[in-house]
């Protein structure tokens, strides 16, 4: 599975890609962000408060509930501010 | 109808006078152009960096023009978004959009920059001479998109 940080989450998992290849357990997005956050501090520091993250699945903005699958693209980012 | 996200600067006259050649029956032409604000609270900008989702970005950018085109009789429809480090006063932000009466291209316009808040994945980081702040989305932007639903 792919996955991508944008803005602060970036910066605050501290990379802004990588592979990873979670365990069976992990069926949602929701159980992927509480899988990650098992990684390390940084990982809870960007994605603990859930309400301020979105996130995309294969480039569509979708909710934590939305299924994920292991050829899966997946983004964290803040609330975006474009225009 | 195009949409392009690139980091160099447009210029809105040569843009829309293109898309005017292009157009069967044009009778007006709303554009917005968005700007890099050089003071906010925090004080004087020195730059401001806007990162985005490549390949998401322009499929945001084609959904929404595409919507646009739905709601209103246009005859052309134009977006182009800017990333990288911008100073103040530089160009962030185009729109222009070509209808036979006013209204149409008016309110198109405006949909699109409503929409362009909340729905491309774009990320400001404010540039201080003390330190850097990233730009929160406003509550108030969502409720704009919002309006265009009900």
């Amino acid at each position: 599975m792919n996955l991508l940080y944008f803005a602060w989450v970036r910066e605050r998992i501290g990379k802004d890609q990588e592979r990873v290849s979670p365990p069976d357990a992990v069926k949602t997005i929701s159980d992927l962000g509480d899988w990650l956050c098992t990684r390390g501090e940084n990982y809870v520091h960007a994605l603990e408060d859930r309400k301020k993250i979105r996130v995309a699945l294969n480039q569509v903005f979708v909710s934590w509930d939305q299924e994920v699958f292991k050829d899966d693209e997946v983004a964290f980012f803040p609330p975006v501010t474009g225009g | 109808m195009t949409v392009k996200v690139q980091q160099k600067d447009f210029e809105a006259s040569k843009e829309v006078a293109a898309m005017v050649d292009g157009c069967r029956n044009p009778g007006a032409i709303v554009t917005f152009t968005g700007l890099v604000r050089g003071h906010e609270e925090r004080g004087k900008l020195e730059a401001l960096e806007l990162e985005h989702f490549p390949g998401m970005t322009e499929k945001q950018l084609e959904k929404v023009e595409g919507e646009a085109r739905k709601r209103w009789d246009l005859q052309d429809c134009l977006i182009i978004h800017r990333h990288g480090p911008l100073k103040p006063k530089e160009q962030i932000v185009l729109v222009a959009c070509i209808s036979a009466h006013r209204s149409d291209a008016f309110e198109a316009a405006s949909f699109l920059m409503d929409w362009l808040k909340t729905e491309a994945p774009f990320w400001k980081k404010e540039i201080y001479s003390d330190g850097t702040s990233w730009v929160e989305a406003k509550d108030a932007d969502q409720e704009k998109a919002r309006e265009w639903n009900k």
